[in-house]
């Protein structure tokens, strides 16, 4: 048997260090999960393929299906990641011990929120060229701007951040098992009625102020503007609202433990 | 002040979960170098104070000191490992990646190898977590909290689901780390356990210490260390 030396020399790794490996680890759990796969990206090519050779009449008249359908599974892919998976997976997590047993190594608790930053974003980043150029290989034709592209980004920035602080609102409150059921309910309600994939203006009237101020609706509404090109700003502005509120419950109502 | 000493000293530390008093101005000091125990029935109030201990949960009021320093100072990163009571791992994680991942937070961790197999976990070190025995799980949670090289390391309810010889296997490693100089503190439902490994024992019986002292002094009276423990604790099943 090796010989273990166990007399004590504490030191942390270069905190850059920690924060990439914490990154890559979720993000490899995450991938190696075949449900959180099914959520990440074969329901989202599901709905572009069903939508593109079953022409879902989901566009305007002088809209192709596929140029609505193609910013609006890319948000769909967002939504997936930044808040289901990551509420179903941190709340098992915090059941398991995970975050308690985390949160007193060196990545303490900044590092294990920084790291699964990362994680989210790696995941997104695979999910939104996968499925752009699944997209553009069905005949998806975007019509970019410099501008609107930068504003494309933003919006999911900002809609990555809310989302992650809203499923760790809800992780860190309830219990795994119910997180499990209503993060994936809050998933298909939003998908259908939350303005992701069917634009706003197609909802009933009196419904349309009120999914505007979703912040599901501001993501799918602001991609879909942006890759025709147009600069929307209300999206900014409902992120930024969602954010704020959402940051502010998740750093007061978060529990490490179960 | 905390003796100098001292590696954990806490004092009057009030914890309360909605109305109830969870810790109720529970105050013990661990020793540097020395193994603790602190033993209580269910629901006593032992993973709370570890959980005081290592920043995972507000105090209503009262101090804790933790190698010198208040709890949550980012001084402390790396000198503390925590052996939660839950599993502290992914379920889908095998055993290697778990252990490397772990040592890769540190900058002078234990050999991977080496710790797999002084923990007898060679066989299953490519096996998922979640395909685990309840022992072996417990090997894995217990590396997890070593793999850093720890000078304090927290320990809850080690041996909880091991057999006999995977028991005595890790009283074996206590007792090693102890004389590397590692300072332990552990919670135990087991009086044996804390009979062959404590240097320092705090009977805990609804958030408060009900009598502390060594196996020594505490049985001195003629009994053993569970009708001490049995006269100072209630038999309240709790959360």
């Amino acid at each position: 048997m090796t010989a273990l030396d166990l007399s004590p020399r504490p030191a942390p790794a270069p905190a850059a260090k920690r924060i990439v490996r914490h990154g890559l680890i979720e993000a490899r759990l995450l991938i190696r999960n075949s449900e959180q796969l099914l959520l990440a990206l074969v329901i989202p090519l599901a709905i572009l393929v069903a939508g593109r050779f079953a022409d879902v009449a989901i566009a305007n008249s002088s809209i192709a299906s596929l140029d609505l359908l193609g910013p609006s599974v890319l948000a769909l892919a967002v939504w997936s990641s930044a808040f289901t998976s990551i509420a179903i997976t941190t709340a098992f997590e915090r059941r398991h011990g995970v975050l308690e047993r985390l949160a007193t190594t060196p990545l303490g608790k900044p590092g294990l929120l920084t790291g699964k930053a990362l994680a989210v974003i790696v995941i997104i980043l695979g999910q939104l060229m996968i499925l752009s150029c699944a997209a553009l290989g069905l005949g998806w034709r975007p019509e970019f701007t410099v501008l609107s592209a930068l504003l494309g980004v933003l919006i999911v920035i900002l809609a990555t951040a809310t989302f992650v602080c809203l499923a760790l609102l809800l992780a860190g409150r309830l219990r795994a098992e119910s997180v499990l059921g209503l993060a994936n309910l809050i998933y298909v309600i939003l998908l259908v009625g939350g303005g992701l994939i069917i634009p706003v203006a197609r909802y009933p009237a009196a419904l349309q102020p009120v999914i505007e101020a979703l912040p599901t609706a501001a993501l799918g509404e602001g991609l879909r503007a942006t890759a025709h090109g147009n600069l929307l700003g209300w999206p900014v502005l409902v992120l930024l609202a969602w954010l704020v509120a959402a940051g502010l419950a998740a750093w007061k109502g978060f529990r490490w433990t179960s | 002040m905390p003796s100098p000493d001292s590696a954990v000293r806490v004092a009057d530390l009030v914890v309360k979960l909605g109305h109830r008093a969870v810790l109720d101005g529970l105050s013990l000091e661990a020793k540097a170098g020395d193994l603790t125990a602190v033993l209580g029935p269910n629901g006593a109030g032992k993973t709370t104070l570890i959980r005081c201990c290592t920043d995972l949960i507000r105090t209503a009021s009262g101090t804790v000191t933790v190698l010198g320093m208040s709890v949550g100072s980012r001084l402390l990163a790396g000198r503390i490992g925590l052996m939660p009571q839950s599993a502290g791992s992914w379920s889908g994680i095998k055993t290697v990646e778990l252990l490397r991942y772990l040592a890769g937070l540190y900058a002078n961790p234990l050999p991977v190898p080496a710790l797999i197999e002084r923990l007898g976990l060679s066989d299953c070190a490519k096996t998922q977590y979640r395909r685990l025995s309840g022992g072996q799980q417990q090997a894995v949670n217990l590396a997890g909290a070593l793999v850093g090289r720890p000078e304090l390391v927290f320990l809850d309810e080690p041996t909880a689901g091991m057999d006999p010889h995977a028991r005595r296997a890790t009283w074996l490693l206590l007792r090693e780390l102890r004389a590397n100089g590692v300072t332990m503190l552990l919670t135990t439902h087991a009086m044996d356990e804390a009979e062959a490994l404590a240097d320092q024992v705090f009977i805990v019986d609804h958030g408060r210490v009900t009598i502390s002292g060594t196996v020594r002094q505490l049985t001195k009276s003629g009994g053993t260390l569970e009708t001490v423990f049995l006269s100072h604790t209630s038999a309240r099943a709790a959360s």
